[in-house]
């Protein structure tokens, strides 16, 4: 058990990097708390796998530091870093029965028997693996190979962390709830920090107290699945997050103020100083609504998605997404849109620019 | 009662035509001459199974059997844990792989006559190569035609270089498919380099093992170009394996029903070995 700081962190899969698009990652700071639910969202190739393969000690960074409790393990190999990784594809001894499967990591460190016993019925409980632990791993249902996956990670009681890439990628979607509970469940009982990477925002946001989101080799932001998905930090983390994604349309910034198509939009608060070039409105469908309003388009498309409809509106050049739980407008109306003033925000270049309203 | 089409037994003709005059014809002419004897002229006389049974009882046969088992005992005892280190040791990734598998393959794209002479030329001790450098240059007396030891040494030497190759190929090509993951998930549970191997690569291999033991084990038990080019059996009959044995009855001597007999039971020991073989390799235990 650790808390894990990766300080001034960089990779680069070329021998000799030149500009920043040849880092996989470019300078990460981050602390995973002990015993904490982390998830690495971002999307295919955003670095995470990279990352994840750091920590676990599989690859040494081109530059930074990796601490576990203020002990500098850049250098150490997996073994000696304590830590346990599932892998995206099942990974399990065919010839060997579940049993030895599970107690493989613990024999490797010389673990007497009697505590092998005593560690391996512990884990096949949780897992409820317990009726299968005699026969031979090889002939096994995916689901049940990814349970031995994670059993075998969690059935040392000394590691760190236990890393998850995408494991539940090979698994059939009525299985995934299950074994995703399973997993939260799993994180209550063992107390040991997890860090669960995908790019499936539900599975993130179902699993994680902490979320930490990448795009290209950098962090975008940290936070709880609430905090992301109320205040995104970067119009990155809004269209990411949220089906659909935020809103994102251009304005321009006059005198503290936001116009968009000639008029005047209401903000969460005060815009922070800086250029006003490159700025944009960023509002979720969630808080699009309609009603008596000087900003007027033209509905294009209502699609009907089971809990609520979205509707999607044309305001001058500009799609608008809107999501609306009761009765939704009809295709070619004419219709008043209304902002929702508290989750109304600025980002410029990219990145959050109002200020939170006291 | 149903009505069946009896037609569909045409489809099956081409099949049984070609399975006829490929292996049943072939195999059944042998037979026809393993129960005769002939003097020539085209006449022949009901021998019953008395050839088998000669055969079965001479010496001369049993030398040859055993120096064939001994034979391609020894070289799947040495090939293949060679060829299973060989493929270890070559790389995954990189520019080196088409160079080792282009140099691995060359052996085997020699034509067998040509191996067997080359090696023949190589060996000779006073003007080849290894013979002249052996026995001139380090003092050590080797002369492959007149020592049967030495005779052996140069022809299981002459079968790794040839064939060593076939094991590497396929044992790579097994171990190129396991996924990355699996390395990473080892080091992660702590496995010694041992038990990656025992665990993960040679489990993973497996199946074209037993495919490179069985194609090693019916070439070598079949040799004949090779050693004969190399040794012609000699010296004495000391590297006389049956195949050289055979054509010597069939066609030096013009024993046509003996040698038919022969060929018989030479292609049963044959069949009996490789299916042993293979069912035993595939009748572990499954999950079911």
């Amino acid at each position: 058990m650790a808390k894990i700081s990766l300080s001034h962190l960089k990779h680069s899969y070329e021998p000799n990097p030149k500009g920043p698009e040849d880092y996989a990652l470019k300078e990460i700071n981050l602390d995973w708390q002990d015993g904490g639910a982390y998830a690495l969202l971002g999307p295919s190739g955003c670095g995470k796998s990279t990352l994840l393969n750091i920590i676990s000690g599989l690859l040494i960074p081109s530059e930074g530091k990796i601490l576990f409790d203020d002990r500098d393990v850049t250098a150490l190999s997996p073994d000696q870093r304590n830590i346990a990784q599932v892998f995206q594809f099942p990974v399990i001894y065919d010839t060997m029965t579940v049993y030895d499967n599970l107690a493989f990591p613990l024999r490797n460190r010389g673990v007497d028997e009697t505590t092998v016993k005593r560690r391996v019925s512990d884990i096949a409980a949780m897992l409820e693996v317990e009726d299968i632990l005699a026969r031979r791993a090889s002939g096994l249902s995916p689901d049940n190979k990814q349970k031995i996956s994670m059993g075998r990670g969690l059935v040392r009681d000394d590691v760190n962390v236990v890393m998850f890439d995408e494991p539940l990628t090979v698994i059939d979607p009525h299985l995934k709830w299950k074994l995703r509970s399973k997993l939260k469940e799993l994180h209550h009982r063992v107390n040991a920090t997890m860090i669960y990477v995908t790019h499936d925002q539900t599975e993130a946001l179902t699993f994680a107290d902490r979320v930490v989101v990448m795009d290209e080799g950098q962090v975008v932001q940290i936070g709880t699945p609430v905090e992301l998905f109320e205040r995104p930090e970067h119009t990155f983390v809004g269209h990411f997050i949220g089906s659909p994604g935020m809103n994102i349309i251009p304005c321009l910034v006059e005198d503290g103020a936001a116009k968009f198509l000639d008029q005047f939009i209401d903000l969460e608060g005060p815009i922070k100083t800086g250029g006003s070039a490159n700025c944009e409105i960023g509002i979720r469908p969630e808080f699009v609504s309609f009603g008596e309003s000087t900003l007027r388009g033209t509905v294009m498309k209502v699609s009907d998605i089971g809990r609520h409809k979205v509707v999607e509106v044309m305001l001058g050049e500009y799609k608008i997404a809107s999501i609306v739980e009761d009765i939704a407008p009809q295709r070619g109306e004419n219709i008043g849109v209304v902002f929702q003033k508290s989750q109304t925000r600025i980002y410029r270049d990219g990145w959050l620019a109002t200020e939170k309203a006291s | 009662m149903r009505a069946y089409n009896q037609k569909a037994w045409f489809f099956v003709l081409p099949v049984l035509l070609l399975v006829a005059f490929n292996a049943l014809i072939p195999i059944m002419t042998v037979v026809n001459y393993s129960v005769q004897e002939t003097f020539g002229d085209n006449v022949f006389f009901w021998q019953g199974l008395d050839w088998f049974e000669q055969l079965l009882r001479s010496d001369r046969f049993h030398a040859a059997l055993g120096r064939q088992f001994l034979f391609t005992g020894l070289i799947l005892l040495i090939e293949v844990p060679l060829g299973v280190a060989v493929a270890l040791s070559m790389p995954r990734k990189g520019i080196w792989v088409p160079v080792c598998l282009v140099t691995m393959a060359l052996p085997m794209l020699i034509p067998w006559n040509v191996v067997g002479a080359m090696w023949n030329i190589f060996t000779l001790p006073d003007i080849g190569l290894l013979g002249y450098f052996f026995n001139n240059i380090l003092s050590i007396s080797y002369n492959m035609t007149q020592d049967p030891l030495a005779a052996w040494i140069t022809i299981v030497t002459m079968d790794v270089w040839h064939w060593t190759s076939l094991v590497v190929l396929l044992s790579y090509a097994g171990l190129v498919s396991i996924p990355d993951d699996y390395y990473r998930a080892a080091r992660i549970d702590g496995a010694s380099n041992f038990s990656v191997f025992r665990y993960i690569q040679l489990p993973k291999m497996k199946t074209v093992l037993t495919i490179a033991i069985l194609l090693r084990f019916m070439d070598s038990f079949n040799i004949y170009t090779e050693p004969f080019v190399l040794t012609g059996g000699g010296p004495g009959n000391s590297t006389t394996l049956l195949s050289i044995d055979l054509v010597k009855i069939a066609l030096g001597q013009f024993d046509l029903g003996p040698a038919a007999a022969m060929s018989l039971i030479y292609f049963a020991i044959t069949l009996l070995v490789s299916w042993v073989f293979y069912s035993v390799m595939n009748n572990q235990p499954k999950e079911g």
